[in-house]
């Protein structure tokens, strides 16, 4: 093995990257673009939703309901209640998307609320919309609570009642913070299968890798050559969505010169771990389609079911399987831990140990299938 | 080890290589002396890619055995690569690299130091006359010029023997002039072995010591370009014009030594065909000489490769149908 000959190839790529930007910009565009723009879309909380009210009681119990759904619109504006003065219409607009929900008081509320007589209020959601529908929900279910024990907030707490303390251990995590270790992630995924896919199949089509199979360069020197180059552009891809997206959804602790290592080391493990797999995928293919035709597959396959952008616990059995035999779900998992958790080297012990394993597995498997040949 | 035991610089004995049921090469032999510039010439789909890439390591052979400067190219794959240099068909000079990184990469590839590099680099660029292009892009470059880089890159380790697959296929005449002029440098200047392929019969002629024809697979003649023409009957033409007429006319050139046919084109001028040109030209010579009559005019116009291999395969080169996709089939099997 000479390191040199292994070195001709890293120096080829090198001077490609350098001068075509495309690669670098292909890698970062897309996970910037999600960070702000999925960072901003999702995980806001439900404001402004229009909720029609039908008033058929006109009591006073009603007139506190009222009260109560106009403070909801003054403090936490969760939804506009919205008067209409019949069921149908109210419906009508419904169905027609108009009103979210439509909440119905109905007569003898007041009666039945002085009486004891189970009182009831009535809300019909457009549950096509099931973010929305869930937030009016849950808003109404609160005001609902409140109207059933008005005195509580007044009076001493019952000592034998149950109070569920919530502590939150970390500063408030908008979305944005949240995505942000998964595009870091999607950005060297991308590099790898752009210049570990794409382009080296294009290169190896356009009869460039002729020119190294003539040359005494033997097959390891080729496997270092090529994963070693790809890995050097995922990693300074890597890195700059680390830097610039951690200040764009304002994650300044990566600045910690611990941390910072931490961080590089977590991220050249990730670049090698996803160009050795591209490398494996790539080893017997010839046509130029095939990397571009399992891009969109692979990337929902990596992605999505890594935690990345929706909690690991909230899938399926089946997905969470799937999660677990993902190289994604580590890396998303380590930066998370590094950036968001604020915790050491030693919290992400298991992410390191199946990102090394994803390489020897994936650098094994692919010297088993890799020729040095045409 | 790889030791050169024999003076030859390519031996090829029975060689073959089968793509399913289709035989690409169906077992040539032939050797190639050192020093030598060897012509292996074809239709397309003969089988001549094929062939280089199994001497130049590229693909195993099916069957037989191939010796290149005295290493065996299957079990001595690497020492074969040491020694040869390879122009292959599809350009392998990378386009977004400049004249110089490609040849300097392509030296590394070598196990080659910086320095070193640096040198041959330059060196090779004003061999091939694109040290003023040094700095520019390979895709800038003219298909000429391009095929010129692609023999600089070839040279940087000084092989044996270079390779050259269809030097000049695609170049517009002017470009095929000055890799040919490349070419013909290349061997002046040193005792390298040229092995080229090409489907241009001028080609073959004018730069090949020795040319085989290749077609289906199989070496069908190999031999130089003047034993090639020659084995073709009524090989040469002559056309001469005489001032003043010679004494007897189309008679007297007709008693001339292997002269088969005599046909007068006007006043004192004839076409003369026979076996060989260059004796009949001067038996011409001679008898202008004896009747103190000048010849004004002489042309020789020997038979043309494409005459010989339409002779020896019963076909003509551009009318061959068969295809054998060399580069995807050697893709798929290698």
């Amino acid at each position: 093995m000479r390191f040199t000959r292994a070195m001709a190839i890293v120096e080829r790529d090198m001077h490609k990257f350098r001068r075509s930007p495309m690669l670098l910009v292909a890698a970062l565009a897309l996970p910037l673009v999600q960070l702000v723009i999925l960072g901003n879309a999702f995980g806001g909380k439900i404001r402004n939703v229009p909720v029609a009210v039908i008033n058929l009681d006109h009591g006073p119990q009603a007139v506190t309901v009222q009260e109560k759904l106009l403070a909801v619109a003054a403090n936490e504006r969760t939804f506009l209640p919205e008067p209409y003065a019949d069921q149908t219409q109210a419906l009508a607009a419904l169905r027609a998307g108009h009103v979210a929900a439509v909440l119905i008081i109905p007569q003898n509320y007041s009666r039945d609320r002085l009486l004891g007589q189970h009182p009831q209020l009535a809300l019909i959601t457009d549950n096509t919309d099931q973010i929305s529908a869930a937030g009016v929900s849950q808003t109404m279910s609160a005001l609902v609570n409140s109207i059933n024990a008005p005195a509580a907030a007044l009076a001493p707490r019952d000592p034998t009642q149950v109070a569920l303390d919530i502590v939150e251990v970390y500063p408030y995590t908008s979305y944005m913070k949240y995505l942000l270790p998964g595009l870091i992630t999607l950005s060297i995924f991308i590099t790898a299968m752009i210049g570990g896919g794409i382009v080296y199949i294009d290169d190896k089509q356009r009869g460039l890798h002729e020119g190294y199979l003539v040359t005494p360069i033997t097959k390891w020197e080729l496997i270092l050559g090529f994963n070693l180059a790809g890995a050097i552009k995922a990693f300074l891809a890597g890195l700059v969505i680390l830097t610039v997206g951690s200040e764009i959804a304002g994650v300044h602790s990566f600045l910690a010169p611990v941390r910072f290592v931490e961080l590089l080391v977590v991220t050249a493990l990730v670049a090698v771990a996803l160009i050795a797999m591209m490398f494996l995928l790539m080893a017997r293919i010839d046509d130029p389609l095939v990397p571009r035709a399992i891009f969109g597959v692979l990337n929902t396959l990596l992605f999505f079911p890594s935690g990345a952008i929706y909690p690991i616990a909230g899938f399926p059995a089946w997905l969470r399987a799937m999660s677990v035999v993902n190289p994604f779900t580590y890396a998303v998992h380590a930066y998370r831990v590094l950036l968001l958790q604020q915790a050491g080297i030693g919290a992400i012990a298991t992410d390191l140990g199946a990102l090394a394993l994803t390489c020897v597995i994936t650098l094994g498997s692919a010297t088993l299938l890799f020729r040095r040949a045409l | 080890m790889a030791t050169a035991t024999t003076t030859n610089a390519i031996e090829v004995h029975d060689l073959a290589k089968t793509f399913g049921t289709l035989k690409a090469v169906d077992g040539i032999s032939f050797t190639v002396a050192q020093g030598e510039i060897f012509g292996m010439l074809g239709p397309n789909g003969a089988g001549k890619s094929t062939l280089i890439r199994m001497l130049t390591t590229l693909i195993t052979p099916t069957a037989g055995s191939a010796m290149v400067a005295g290493c065996d190219v299957a079990a001595e794959a690497d020492a074969v690569r040491m020694r040869i240099g390879v122009i292959p068909q599809n350009m392998t000079s990378d386009p977004d690299l400049t004249c110089a990184e490609n040849i300097s990469i392509h030296a590394r590839l070598y196990g080659m130091g910086r320095q070193q590099r640096k040198q041959i680099t330059a060196q090779l660029l004003e061999a091939v006359g694109l040290a003023d292009r040094a700095k520019a892009f390979a895709r800038t470059l003219s298909g000429g010029m391009r095929r010129r880089l692609e023999i600089a890159r070839g040279l940087v380790h000084q092989p044996q023997i270079l390779f050259l697959d269809e030097p000049t296929t695609g170049l517009d005449p002017a470009s095929r002039m000055s890799v040919w002029e490349l070419i013909s440098h290349l061997r002046a200047s040193g005792g390298m072995t040229l092995f080229l392929t090409t489907h241009y019969m001028d080609e073959a002629d004018k730069l090949c010591d020795r040319i085989g024809i290749v077609d289906h697979g199989k070496l069908v003649v190999l031999d130089t370009p003047a034993a090639l023409k020659a084995a073709v009957p009524g090989a040469s033409v002559i056309e001469v014009r005489f001032q003043p007429d010679v004494a007897g006319g189309s008679a007297v050139l007709e008693a001339l030594p292997l002269v088969s046919q005599v046909r007068q084109q006007g006043a004192a001028l004839y076409r003369v065909s026979t076996d060989s040109g260059p004796a009949t030209a001067g038996a011409i010579m001679d008898l202008a000489r004896q009747q103190h009559v000048e010849v004004a005019s002489l042309s020789v116009q020997s038979t043309s490769l494409d005459d010989v291999f339409l002779h020896v395969t019963g076909h003509g080169l551009t009318e061959h149908d068969t295809i054998v996709p060399s580069v995807g089939w050697g893709k798929r099997t290698a």
